[in-house]
């Protein structure tokens, strides 16, 4: 069998671990989410120019490495586990994702390019601040204007949507409705009549921004795939993210748990370890359980991932490997960080100790892009509501 | 990393699969999708007649290296035997306890001169086997184990006194590996033998455990003088606690893809019931058949890991195997409970009486054993905590 990473992956992932633990220390975290970016520019300079992360899975066509998303998965992982406050989910699971499923040569050479040279931020606005993320959730609107497109209407939730230097916006053609009219557009930062104002946020760690479109004029250029179908490719990107997300959450419920054994194995109580007590290890054997076989699920939809970015075999699993991860990750990675802050008790209701940084991240991610419940109804729907074939 | 099988491996695939679609027909129709656990009272001379078959197929052992007759399949092709086989319905087989557990530890620990008796009964699938394990007083706490077996001079032949219980399918069983005391004033692991023991004499009685689903597959054996050949001991008197451990470790997991078949099977018609009775459109019923799904999925991403990789140095199993039990053995339980949700009223009108059961309400009844047997679900916690977590051990009881 060969589920298990290959040298090389394994390889990188402990490469990312090495540098993740030497710069995303909780000191480090603690002050990027102090600032209103979010991340230290110099950090992500270092992370492109010295690691080249941002462009392990761009093909060598466009100056990337060529890797694939098991590779991507596993740099989320580590970077979950460590809480890095970058731009890297936004822009290569997010922006570039949408790049690479819809863009054409021009528009992949182009950004890609600036993205693998030189660092490029990019990130997705798409949802109009509804509670769900499929078709519904774009409210924006496009029209066209000769050969020209005005786009009007405003977006939530836009991760690091306040300093990404390219956004892929989702609108809809006035008057459509649900799937059809969806198009892709590419922003650069300094478009005219975009404005963008950061969020505060529980979570810290991830910044969001609110963005607003008044009239904005694009040239046919600035189209991502073709007019009225970018739904198809949205769906996709939003899927790719959500595992690349899951597997962030993996990374944290591991971290958790590591916390929450040696915390336990320190702290006497009774004149012994509160660890030694059974009630302790059995909520401590749930937490690991959770988390192996969450490990399991970000696997099985990296090797879907890399399947349905190449167009292969597997493709048409990515929706149900999507929904399936991301509604176990979710609820994995939240119920492990309560049962961490738990069991450090009152230590684990303090701003000193890093288990609320970790909870309030739980809780962000398991949000964004579709929480459980609303992942396994599109499960649902697709085992229940499909008409039998005679 | 990659989930796909390589076209060999596929080619193989096609070749059990049309065996069985050629073989599983007439006289063999009727046992598609029976026996197993929870079902294993059905059919049992229909099945022992599908073993041959099997045997005739060279389907049997599939695992096994050649020089003992099997087949010396890859992992990826077990992996494949048994899912085909769980595809097409075939019936749980009779020869498991032989094929997985019996023989796998006499190939690794038996003399030359055991191989050659018991091994081919096995692979022809003319020979059944049970497990003498558990005691009523040695359920979780195996060391526990009080049966006795002395060595009688005179006689040549080991003397076997005590009581074994939930031995599934002692009644069929041509042998039983039993672990006794061969050391009587020996405590813990120490001082035990494993012994390979005919069913078939005067010193056995196998009485069948009613069980809460009105039918048997477990017995009691009460050994009153029960005699074994010296040369029917499986290594050194006192190794037994060794051989018998060694068993674990060649659980690697192949037969767990035929199992989460079977389970796919099952969610199958929790599906089919939903949508045919409108439990489909309950938004709460929803969301625990996804739930199912999706765990379901994961489990056998979780089980190919396991298969992947190195377990280690030491034989310890790694992180995912060590919780795997503990999973699929929770995850069977709910689906039982969302089984007769789904269902509603009509869950507990039977088949027929006085006590026929459907497949569905059998399962439901039948997985509240999961949890139970080859470890509680408390005690796959501490075994969790303590192998996976390096915690602290539980404190030793007295003696009582």
């Amino acid at each position: 069998m060969e589920f298990a990473f290959t040298e090389e992956q394994e390889m990188i992932r402990d490469t990312a671990e090495a540098f993740l633990a030497e710069v995303s220390t909780s000191e480090a975290v603690r002050s990027a989410m102090a600032t209103e970016a979010g991340y230290d520019a110099e950090l992500w300079q270092r992370i492109c120019g010295e690691m080249y992360w941002q462009a392990i899975h761009i093909p060598e066509e466009y100056g990337g490495m060529g890797l694939g998303y098991v590779e991507v998965v596993a740099m989320m992982e580590q970077m979950g586990r460590y809480l890095l406050c970058s731009p890297f989910f936004a822009t290569v699971c997010q922006g570039a994702n949408a790049l690479l499923l819809a863009g054409s040569d021009e528009q992949k050479t182009h950004w890609l390019g600036k993205l693998c040279e030189g660092g490029l931020t990019a990130t997705i606005a798409s949802n109009g601040g509804v509670s769900s993320w499929g078709p519904e959730s774009v409210t924006a609107t496009w029209r066209r204007d000769g050969d020209a497109y005005v786009l009007d209407g405003s977006y939530r939730y836009v991760i690091d949507g306040h300093t990404a230097q390219l956004i892929v916006v989702a609108a809809r053609e006035v008057g459509s409705e649900e799937e059809s009219g969806i198009s892709l557009f590419l922003l650069p930062a300094d478009t005219p009549g975009l404005s963008r104002e950061w969020l505060p946020t529980m979570d810290q760690t991830r910044k969001q921004a609110a963005l607003s479109l008044d009239g904005v004029r694009l040239e046919a250029d600035a189209l991502l795939g073709d007019a009225g179908s970018g739904w198809a490719v949205l769906s996709q990107v939003q899927d790719l993210a959500a595992i690349a997300l899951a597997a962030e959450q993996v990374g944290g419920c591991q971290q958790l748990l590591d916390s929450a054994v040696e915390y336990t194995s320190e702290r006497v109580q009774f004149g012994r370890t509160i660890a030694s007590f059974q009630a302790v290890k059995h909520k401590a054997a749930d937490m690991m359980l959770l988390t192996e076989v969450a490990r399991s699920a970000i696997y099985y939809a990296a090797c879907v991932a890399q399947e349905a970015l190449q167009g292969t075999e597997l493709a048409a699993e990515l929706p149900e490997a999507a929904s399936v991860v991301k509604s176990y990750c979710s609820d994995a990675y939240f119920a492990i960080a309560g049962d961490t802050l738990q069991l450090h008790g009152g230590v684990g209701f303090t701003w000193e100790y890093d288990v609320h940084l970790y909870f309030k991240r739980a809780k962000s991610s398991e949000q964004l892009l579709g929480n459980g419940t609303q992942h396994r109804e599109r499960l649902a729907a697709q085992l229940l509501d499909a008409e039998d074939a005679a | 990393m990659k989930l796909s099988f390589s076209p060999e491996d596929e080619k193989f695939r096609e070749e059990i699969a049309g065996w069985l679609s050629q073989n599983l027909t007439g006289e063999f129709e009727k046992l598609k999708y029976r026996g197993g656990p929870g079902d294993e009272h059905m059919y049992p001379q229909e099945r022992q007649g599908w073993e041959k078959k099997l045997a005739e197929g060279g389907w049997t052992c599939v695992g096994w290296p050649e020089e003992h007759g099997g087949r010396g399949c890859s992992i990826e092709q077990q992996v494949i035997f048994f899912e085909e086989y769980a595809r097409a319905g075939a019936p749980g087989r009779v020869g498991h306890i032989g094929e997985g557990l019996a023989g796998p530890t006499i190939i690794a620990f038996g003399t030359e001169e055991q191989k050659r008796k018991y091994l081919p009964g096995i692979v022809a699938g003319t020979e059944l086997w049970c497990q003498g394990y558990s005691e009523p007083s040695a359920g979780s706490d195996l060391a526990n184990v009080k049966t006795k077996a002395r060595f009688d001079q005179a006689k040549g032949k080991w003397i076997i006194n005590g009581q074994k219980v939930w031995t599934s399918l002692a009644h069929e069983s041509d042998y039983c590996f039993v672990i006794a005391r061969t050391d009587p004033d020996s405590v813990a692991h120490k001082g035990l033998g494993f012994f390979l023991i005919k069913m078939d004499q005067p010193g056995i009685d196998v009485r069948p455990i009613e069980q809460i689903t009105g039918t048997s597959e477990f017995n009691e054996v009460f050994f009153d003088d029960a005699e074994c050949d010296a040369t029917d001991i499986v290594g050194a008197p006192g190794e037994g606690w060794k051989v018998a451990m060694g068993l674990l470790g060649f659980e690697r997991g192949v037969s767990t893809l035929g199992q989460q078949m079977q389970f796919q099977n099952e969610l199958d018609e929790v599906v089919k019931v939903a949508k045919s009775n409108g439990a489909a459109s309950d938004p709460v019923i929803r969301q625990r058949i996804a739930k199912a799904h999706a765990e379901l999925k994961i489990m056998r991403y979780n089980a190919m890991r396991m298969l992947s990789g190195q377990s280690g140095s030491d034989g310890s199993l790694q992180k995912e195997a060590l919780i795997y039990k503990l999973f699929w053995a929770t995850w069977h339980r709910s689906l039982g409970e969302l089984a007769m949700d789904v269902m509603g009223p009509e869950c507990e009108i039977l088949e027929g009486g006085p006590y026929e059961l459907s497949r569905l309400q059998s399962m439901y009844l039948f997985v509240r054993s999961d949890t139970i047997y080859g470890g509680t679900n408390q005690i796959q916690r501490n075994i969790i905590a303590e192998r996976g977590l390096g915690m602290p051990k539980e404190p030793k009881g007295k003696a009582v």
